[in-house]
């Protein structure tokens, strides 16, 4: 179980990487914390001629705050960093609750948050958080920048909107309004497994705690990270009782189309993920009505 | 074909420069290279947590990296743990709780338990078990490991 | 006298080299001009090999050589069987390499030799075979069918029938007032040390000798099997034991590879390596566990159990592997279990698939049979309306009826014993520590959106004369120190200090004065190995004998220099004592030196050392009973064990560290093997299981500090120490146990567990089944 011969660049400064990029395309792959990518090589999954690796490109490790509440998150920001942060803990605590979920701590000591996006991984955390934030991708290449909203970026499989000759940079987290409450819920083998299925969820309330705007996203279950469009659809205007839960829960049911594997059926999927928004709902709805306007 | 790269590292206060092909991993690199042997191989793709080691203060696994990136690098292994003959708190409790049996899955739990009571001096149980559970060990059952982490934090254990 | 070494909880002497990491595991041998190997494996289940190109991967600078079956030439046997050579086996061995077909899998079908592993790797890319698909069958039912044959020219794929008859089963089912009939299924895992397998092979061209690290287990055995592949004489062949990552039984048996290896190292005459990758154990090194059991029970209506009834089937894999048919008709062996049965009547039945071979996996057929014994042992209970701990106690056999005989049990070899042990004692003294009575009133109960259930399981474990006798040799030195010489193994157990332990007290000396050695079949001419907890039983009392031997020897001595008899003198912490008296009367190191320099003790002789083995054809039998505490989520699957223990009597403790330490491992890996663990293959016989991503070992979170109890109520009387063997007690009662306290959980919602693993999806897809049902 060991790599297959590559080039391998590990360029000081952005634009150098990007020019590799621009030279090599296909033919290349990010190195980033290497979490996903290093046992993909070893195992001679990914065969790349050329690895260009970002680590030295320190300038996108920063965590910053927005005026306006936003969060500003570089690509090579370490997950421990972002977990450490007390900014993304104030600013996005549904970040900050989704980090421990993710591997074991030396796994996040060197995963980035970029490199876990990127990768796509439907069962894994952070896709399915950016895409209930609704959160931005920037993303560069030697033409320029440009930015990628969350429900335009993941395609499919391990498929994003990244072109080989572009590197995401960075991720933009819209400011949170208030009255919202969101929450995180997974089953998963063990501990720091990849979710088996997972849902997250964000409910903003109105005055008399009915909710007015909502987002329900199911990953672990399909070829990528899903927002359940009907789902969120029904919980408008309802407010936080049984019957309307299981409501929402049976139409996530229904509206899975999710794939079996060695870990569960998609029988399983499909009926759990409906347990699980049920369950994140209960939070969301929790967390929500604790937020004043 | 694989290109290759000078590098230079320092293990455990030790100072090495060598020749390396980019596709070597880090950890064939301490093996091969070093004749560090104490880093192990339990499965080679970022599961089982044999070759932890500390790169610049934090554990890593070493299967997951290229020699090539830790150029410049601090590494601590489970060779640079005892000081002489004088064992690690953490290797003398490993003992005293009889927290390995056949040894294998061990420098990767000592590695990990190092760095994680670096940054958590005074853990409960659940913090440790949370801690480690990233390593899989087949002998021990890992209750005596928490045990033993437990005894090298300083707190009792029965 | 001294305090005695054996039972007190002495911390391993071995542990300095291992945390300090400065042990010696095969991949940490290095040899000057070694050379790396790497297997090309079979992508498919099942096809016809119709051609091998390896033109492209010769050319890759750095290939020394590819070789694949022809190029073995006349030597290439098949895998030959070690045990369980049930007839009708033999017809299904392994070939080395493949020859024209593969048959699962994983399997071996060229050698690469290259300057290091990373080019090895780049020439298995490169090496082009053509493949002419088959159809697969990889279940028992559809095997059975025989509508395609893994082995054509055999004709059939059931590999051999095994038949068990004791007492007139068919009649006592006639007189029954209850019967029951269940389907119970264990699913296939494997054991997956820490370490993979790996292999250093020397061959000296110069003095044809070959030396070999790494196949540790049975070193004797393996190298009488490769001296004669490689057509040497066996003493010119060093089997060496390096330090070893856990054995759990896959481990040290022969594979292809062990002979692949040292081949290697013979034709180019320089030393080879092969370290087995993850993904290659999993698919490549014995699978185990999966069996199938067809279980009738017969009882009178009070619970007094007549009979038993069963056909078990073992999905044997592609190919008959060492242990023959050993999982399955072990499985067979001991399903009576602790309990009076009078009749029992059993079909073993060998099933040949296209999936990889099988073989043991600690507690082989022991957990399998204690699953459906024990399950259908709760069913009956709740159909009779008995209280399952009572219906257990009315069936156990009483400490006066040991030894007690089940009958003939196993293929070709002597009936079934159980030698000795208190049955109830052990029971009532399990439900007492485990708070029993307390926590029986949460059986079934709904509690914060979770099912509690509490199950328990009673097991026995057989071990001992598996293989007829081990070996150890004794050395009084200088110094004075003695040297223990052992013809076992050691795996990761401790056996270095634990034989420290029985050495020291039945010598009379320090335990410090003694080093202890193992594992390299130049130390002791003659040996078997460590496997099936039999370590401490048989090596342990070759060690307990011969260091009795040295001991008269030295008082014989002591006698003569003395002027006194013998049996006037004693041997205590290294020093001579008239009987009796307080002072030492003679110095051991005074005494050594004497030998060492006169003729006129010893019979002229320098040395002071004594060889003695133990030959026993008799087993030993643990026993005990396995209780847990579960949560069950039912919406998600998911179970949560609240508490568990291990209660289990092993006759004697020379180590309680080292024992509890067995039984709290084996436990954890059972409660892994029942809840996470399977090797799944799926569509074409692809094997998906191949990383430690699908293949979920238990970590750290996913098991309760689990509680071992061991008991010494009853020693063992076949061997001169008590012991009964502690290596597997732990593992095999956890499937049963589990089982039944899920099924309690989920009683209410009518679920009954009849098959392994109770993974999530599988908990789920029986609770969507009996509601399915249920609305109907």
């Amino acid at each position: 179980m060991k790599p297959a011969p590559f080039e391998y660049f590990a360029p000081q400064a952005i634009d150098e990487a990007l020019k590799l990029l621009q030279k090599y395309g296909e033919e290349a792959k990010v190195l980033a914390g290497g979490q996903s990518l290093m046992p993909l090589l070893s195992l001679r999954l990914a065969r790349p001629a050329v690895i260009i690796d970002i680590n030295r490109l320190r300038d996108l490790a920063f965590i910053r705050s927005e005026p306006d509440g936003g969060l500003r998150i570089g690509a090579l920001a370490r997950q421990r960093a972002v977990e450490r942060s007390g900014q993304v803990a104030t600013q996005c605590p549904l970040i900050a609750a989704a980090m421990p979920l993710i591997g074991h701590f030396q796994i996040r000591n060197r995963g980035t948050i970029g490199g876990s996006l990127a990768h796509a991984d439907p069962a894994a955390e952070l896709p399915a958080v950016s895409l209930t934030l609704e959160a931005e991708f920037v993303v560069r290449s030697t033409r320029g920048e440009r930015a990628i909203a969350a429900k335009d970026f993941f395609l499919g499989y391990m498929t994003t909107a990244i072109e080989p000759s572009e590197l995401l940079t960075e991720i933009r987290i819209p400011a949170t309004r208030p009255r919202v409450g969101w929450a995180i819920e997974e089953v998963a083998r063990r501990r720091g497994d990849f979710a088996m299925v997972g849902v997250v969820t964000l409910v903003e309330l109105n005055g008399n705690d009915t909710c007015q705007n909502s987002r329900i996203v199911v990953f672990g279950a399909g070829e990528k990270p899903e927002r359940v469009a009907r789902a969120e659809r029904l919980l408008c205007g309802k407010r936080t009782d049984e019957h309307a839960l299981a409501e929402v829960a049976k139409a996530v049911t229904e509206d899975l189309d999710p794939v079996s594997d060695v870990h569960a059926s998609a029988e399983y999927r499909k009926e759990v993920g409906g347990v699980l928004t049920r369950r994140a709902l209960q939070n969301a709805f929790k967390r929500a009505q604790k937020e004043t306007a | 074909m694989s290109s290759k790269h000078t590098i230079t590292v320092t293990v455990n206060g030790k100072s090495y420069e060598r020749l390396v092909e980019a596709r070597v991993t880090l950890a064939d690199f301490l093996r091969n290279e070093l004749d560090l042997t104490g880093t192990h191989l339990g499965c080679e793709h970022g599961v089982c947590g044999a070759c932890t080691i500390l790169l610049n203060g934090e554990a890593v696994r070493s299967c997951s990296l290229l020699a090539v990136q830790a150029d410049g690098a601090e590494l601590l292994t489970v060779e640079g743990l005892a000081r002489g003959a004088e064992l690690h708190p953490l290797q003398q409790a490993f003992q005293d709780q009889h927290a390995l049996q056949c040894g294998f899955c061990t420098p990767g739990f000592l590695m990990t338990a190092y760095a994680f009571l670096k940054e958590r001096p005074k853990p409960t149980e659940t913090e440790v078990r949370e801690a480690i559970s990233g390593n899989l060990c087949r002998c021990t059952g890992y209750l005596p490991i928490v045990k033993a982490i437990l005894q090298a934090a300083g707190k009792t254990t029965t | 006298m001294a305090k005695p070494y054996i039972g007190a909880p002495i911390k391993r002497r071995e542990d300095i080299r291992f945390i300090t990491g400065k042990g010696t595991y095969a991949d940490d041998i290095k040899l000057p001009g070694m050379l790396h190997a790497a297997i090309l494996r079979s992508p498919r289940a099942h096809a016809r090999i119709r051609s091998i190109d390896t033109a492209q991967a010769r050319a890759i600078p750095g290939v020394v050589w590819i070789f694949t079956l022809k190029d073995i030439g006349e030597m290439a046997v098949p895998v030959p069987m070690r045990m369980y050579k049930v007839p009708g086996l033999e017809r299904y061995l392994q070939p080395l390499l493949a020859r024209d077909k593969v048959r699962y899998m994983g399997e071996p079908v060229a050698v690469v030799v290259a300057e290091s592993r990373y080019l090895a790797e780049d020439a298995l890319d490169a090496i082009e075979v053509e493949y002419e698909d088959l159809p697969e069958v990889l279940e028992l039912r559809a095997a059975m069918r025989n509508e395609v044959l893994v082995h054509e020219e055999n004709g059939t794929n059931l590999a051999a029938v095994h038949e068990i008859s004791i007492g007139d089963a068919a009649r006592a089912f006639e007189k029954a007032d209850y019967v029951r009939r269940e389907e119970f299924r264990v699913h296939r895992h494997t054991g997956n040390p820490m370490e993979t397998r790996g292999l250093v092979a020397n061959f000296d061209v110069g003095k044809r000798e070959l030396t070999a690290y790494g196949m540790t287990k049975l070193l004797h055995y393996n190298r009488q099997v490769i001296a004669s592949f490689l057509k040497l004489p066996e003493h010119n062949l060093h089997f060496i034991e390096n330090d070893i990552g856990g054995g759990f039984g896959i481990r040290g048996e022969l594979y292809p590879e062990d002979f692949l290896i040292p081949f290697a190292s013979m034709r180019l005459g320089r030393p080879v390596k092969w370290i087995e990758d993850r993904r290659e154990h999993l698919m490549a090194a014995n699978h185990s566990r999966e069996v199938t059991c067809e279980l009738e029970i017969a009882a009178k209506k009070d619970g007094t159990l007549l009979a038993l009834r069963a056909r078990i089937y073992g999905n044997m894999g592609a190919y008959v592997r060492t242990h023959g048919g050993l999982v399955p008709c072990s499985t067979a062996a001991l399903l009576p279990g602790p309990y009076r049965i009078p009749n029992y009547q059993c079909k073993v039945h060998c099933v040949i698939t296209n999936k990889t071979g099988m073989g043991t996996y600690r507690a082989p057929g022991r957990y399998e049979s204690c699953f459906f014994r024990e399950r259908m042992l709760d069913m009956m209970a709740a159909d009779l309306e008995i209280d399952p701990v009572d219906l257990r106690r009315k069936n156990l056999i009483q400490p006066e009826e040991m030894p007690y005989e089940i009958g003939l049990t196993r293929p070709g070899t002597n009936p079934t014993v159980l030698d000795s042990g208190n049955y109830p004692s052990a029971l009532n003294r399990a439900l007492k520590e485990f708070d029993y009575d307390k926590l029986r009133p949460l059986q079934g109960r709904f509690e914060n959106g979770r099912y509690h259930g509490i199950g328990l399981a009673y097991f026995v474990k057989n071990t001992g004369g598996l293989e007829p006798y081990e070996g150890a040799r004794v050395v009084l030195r200088d110094g004075p120190s003695v040297t223990v010489y052992l013809s076992i193994n050691v795996l990761g157990q401790g056996h270095e200090t634990a034989m420290a332990q029985i050495c020291a007290d039945a010598l009379g000396v320090p335990m410090d004065w003694i080093s202890v050695f193992h594992g390299n079949t130049d130390l002791v001419p003659f040996g078997w190995g460590t496997f099936a907890s039999r370590g401490t039983v048989m090596g342990g009392s070759a060690l307990h004998l011969a260091a009795q031997g040295l001991k008269k020897k030295i008082l014989t001595i002591a006698g003569d220099h003395l002027g006194a008899g013998p049996a006037e003198l004693d041997l205590q912490e290294g020093k001579i004592y008239r009987k009796g008296t307080e002072a030492p009367a003679l110095d051991l190191g005074k005494l050594v030196a004497l030998v060492r320099h006169s003729t006129m003790h010893n019979q002229g002789q320098p040395e002071l050392e004594e060889t003695a083995y133990f030959n026993s054809n008799k087993m030993t039998h643990s026993y005990g009973v396995h209780l847990a505490h579960v949560a069950v989520d039912p919406e998600t699957g998911m179970v949560e064990i609240l508490k568990y223990m291990v209660v289990e009597d092993v006759g004697r403790c020379i180590n309680p560290l080292l024992v509890h330490g067995q039984a709290v491992g084996a436990a954890v890996q059972g409660i892994g093997g029942t809840l996470l663990e399977e090797l799944v293959y799926g569509e074409n016989g692809q094997l998906l299981t191949t990383t430690f991503r699908d293949y979920v070992l238990p970590s750290s979170t996913d098991v309760p500090a689990i509680e071992s109890v061991v008991l010494e109520e009853v020693p063992s009387p076949l061997n001169p120490l008590g012991v009964k063997g502690a290596g597997e007690g732990g593992m095999v009662g956890t499937g049963a146990a589990l089982a039944n306290a899920v099924s309690y959980a989920l009683s209410s919602l009518g679920v009954e567990i009849k098959e392994l693993p109770l993974s999530p999806d599988k908990v789920r897809a029986l609770i969507r089944r009996r509601s399915a049902e249920q609305a109907r």
